[in-house]
């Protein structure tokens, strides 16, 4: 018989019941909640007369519509000043303490975004089953655990039940094999998958990332590219463990305690594939091939190396995709064979759930340093995805490069990802982003966003336009 | 929820790959804490000229008429017929809930993503795979015949054309029974209360860190 994968372990060990159509109920150790997919979700439970199942379960904070610039994230709740926005924080606030939810409130020095606060706290840990109402749930995949998005129908029967009804994923396998060079990034690495496997490429499975490349990456390294499995069409995305995982977790908050870690730790040790376990799809990618990449169009897989053109829809022979690039080129406001590093940018995000991580902002202040934002880019922002992430950056005085170099040091939250606060880019506004989606409108009403790494944004914001920061 | 049996309606086509839930139902509208009234806001951007917020009343606004489900000869459909990798990226239920509020019951696709297919069944709303080439001939057909309807049997598991065709679908045993009967998941998990409570204790002897409350 064939050895397990990863994906297999993690999916056994959670196996409540399995039906007679092979459809199981999966236990699920952990819940992050945050104020947009639940408040639904809640008013289910009262309805039904229901309570948590298991509230300490549970871990909630709101970070989609939080303010982040420090003015009004003094104030707290009471300070944001869209009445709707604020309605659904408070909404959170009420649920979580009439269903005894622990939450980060609004100006708790360890909130931040739910992908952030989950690993960085030890709340998500190797081993887990780790849900959410929300796709980018994939990123606590980088820990060894199983890690996906739900919608609000879901959250209401996690609370409710403590388990999920699922059916099986098939296993698929991306190896990035080699090493990657210099100036090539965790984000590079995901979207030249994206780019290599398509926005469906993963429909259907759940994705190990593996091979040297992958595990040459730190654990946060391995958080941006479990974040955009989704974007890949994987629900889940995940990395086995090894002693980085371990060190990593080792004296977080919500960590084991120390009568227990040697046998956490144990367990953990076999959270990997075997050997001989068989994987119905593998993807090999050579590291060493991979270019800082640079999305053209409205979807992660319409992405291409810094160094290259936008492409034509003339040469493309499927006619849904040609009509979809052209539609893409028209959105984007962008020609066909235009040189990437040609085209200039109005504003710059350094943020999002898959790059606001300390090393990212290390990366993006490290191009920023001694540099001034180009006159063209009319904003810069840094969000960083928690209070503490912020905390230790302002220990290291990354604070004073970014705010030196003109960007707008910020308070954490989701931000400019999807817009829902009023960080957001004006019709027509083209911006190098860090964040996981360049779908039309999502960083507001006629945006065009490009995906890109940290580094390569803080290059961007430097010299307003598109660069290879190699050579900078 | 509402059960789901059998369906003959108007169908709608939505001729593009990639179809995300950032257009089916644009961010802002997110912020409501109610499960219904998204449908006047389903495809916004696409669907109006301005931009849309919270709280508008829709049929003041000014309509794109170059959007498809603007033409007169779809208004009322009920099946939405759409192209590859429907539902992709964010997994807002306000997707499926926005589709349902404007009246739509069924999804036709060639494949969905599976944050948005597993929604749907939440809902009532049928989502329905098939193959690239019967999707091709059904947006012709569409396109040719002004009020063309299909009918949708989800016992029989069948879409039947105007011309009296019959379509075989696959659907899961399990998720058909749900949307047949209107079942409540948690109402159905909660019947294997013992099963959870002898895993729990299992697991609390195997891996009790995972039952620490910090």
């Amino acid at each position: 018989m064939a050895g397990k994968t990863l994906y297999d372990k993690l999916w056994e060990q959670h196996v409540v019941r399995t039906q007679e159509d092979g459809t199981c109920l999966l236990y699920i150790d952990r819940q992050l909640i945050h104020e947009v997919t639940s408040p639904q979700a809640f008013e289910g439970l009262r309805l039904a007369g229901r309570r948590p199942w298991r509230a300490t379960a549970n871990l909630a904070t709101p970070d989609h519509n939080v303010p982040t610039n420090p003015e009004d994230r003094h104030g707290g709740v009471e300070a944001i000043h869209d009445p709707v926005s604020r309605l659904q924080v408070q909404t959170l606030d009420r649920n979580c303490e009439e269903f005894a939810i622990p939450e980060f409130h609004i100006n708790d020095p360890r909130q931040g975004i739910v992908h952030v606060v989950g690993p960085e706290e030890g709340v998500t840990l190797p081993g887990m089953t780790v849900v959410c109402g929300d796709s980018h749930t994939s990123t606590h995949g980088a820990l060894g655990a199983l890690a996906h998005g739900i919608g609000t129908s879901e959250v209401e029967h996690v609370l409710a039940t403590q388990c999920l009804i699922q059916a099986k994923s098939k296993n698929m396998r991306v190896r990035v094999e080699g090493r990657v060079g210099p100036g090539v990034t965790a984000k590079d690495i995901v979207l030249a998958i994206i780019g290599e496997i398509g926005t469906a490429g993963g429909t259907g499975y759940a994705i190990e990332f593996a091979g040297q490349a992958i595990r040459d990456l730190s654990i946060e390294g391995r958080m941006t590219v479990c974040n955009m499995a989704i974007e890949a069409g994987a629900r889940a995305g995940m990395v086995a463990v090894d002693e980085k995982t371990i060190d990593y977790v080792k004296g977080r908050p919500f960590a084991p305690k120390p009568e227990h870690w040697e046998r956490a730790v144990a367990a953990w040790r076999e959270l990997h594939s075997d050997d001989d376990a068989v994987f119905d799809r593998e993807v090999v990618i050579d590291a060493a091939g991979i270019q800082p990449q640079v999305t053209w169009g409205t979807s992660p897989e319409m992405v291409v190396p810094v160094g290259a053109r936008v492409p034509d829809p003339a040469a493309e022979v499927d006619p849904v995709k040609a009509e979809g690039m052209r539609r893409a080129l028209d959105y984007m406001g962008l020609a066909a064979g235009t040189p990437i590093t040609e085209i200039s940018v109005d504003k710059v995000f350094i943020g999002s759930c898959t790059n606001s991580r300390i090393e990212d902002l290390r990366a993006a202040a490290a191009v920023a340093k001694g540099r001034k934002v180009a006159g063209n880019v009319k904003q810069a922002l840094v969000v960083p995805g928690s209070g503490l992430v912020k905390r230790q950056a302002e220990e290291e005085g990354l604070d004073r490069v970014f705010i030196e170099a003109g960007f707008e040091w910020r308070e954490p939250g989701c931000s400019m990802c999807l817009a829902m606060n009023a960080d957001r880019l004006e019709p027509g506004e083209r911006c190098a982003s860090t964040s996981n989606r360049n779908f039309e409108g999502r960083q507001g009403a006629g945006g065009r966003t490009h995906l890109v790494s940290p580094a390569m944004a803080a290059a961007a914001a430097v010299s307003g336009r598109f660069v290879d920061v190699r050579e900078l | 929820m509402e059960k789901f049996e059998k369906i003959t309606g108007i169908v709608a086509p939505m001729d593009r790959a990639n179809v995300d839930t950032d257009a089916i139902i644009p961010k802002q509208f997110l912020k409501s804490i109610q499960r219904s009234g998204f449908g006047p806001n389903l495809f916004d951007e696409w669907r109006y000229l301005d931009v849309g917020e919270p709280g508008q009343d829709c049929s003041q606004r000014p309509l794109n008429p170059d959007f498809v489900l603007n033409q007169p000869r779809y208004q009322g459909a009920s099946i939405l017929l759409a192209r590859e990798n429907f539902g992709c990226g964010s997994s807002r239920e306000h997707a499926p809930w926005a589709l349902l509020d404007d009246g739509f019951r069924v999804i036709i696709a060639p494949s969905f993503a599976d944050i948005f297919y597993n929604n749907c069944f939440k809902n009532s709303i049928l989502p329905i795979v098939l193959d690239e080439e019967t999707v091709d001939r059904l947006f012709r057909e569409v396109a040719a015949t002004e009020g063309y309807e299909l009918t949708v049997d989800l016992p029989a598991q069948t879409i039947t054309t105007p011309g009296g065709e019959e379509i075989p679908f696959e659907v899961d045993e399990f998720r058909k029974y749900c949307l047949l009967n209107g079942l409540d998941d948690i109402g159905l998990t909660l019947q294997h209360v013992d099963d959870i409570r002898a895993y729990e204790e299992r697991r609390k002897q195997e891996a009790p860190w995972l039952f620490e409350t910090g």
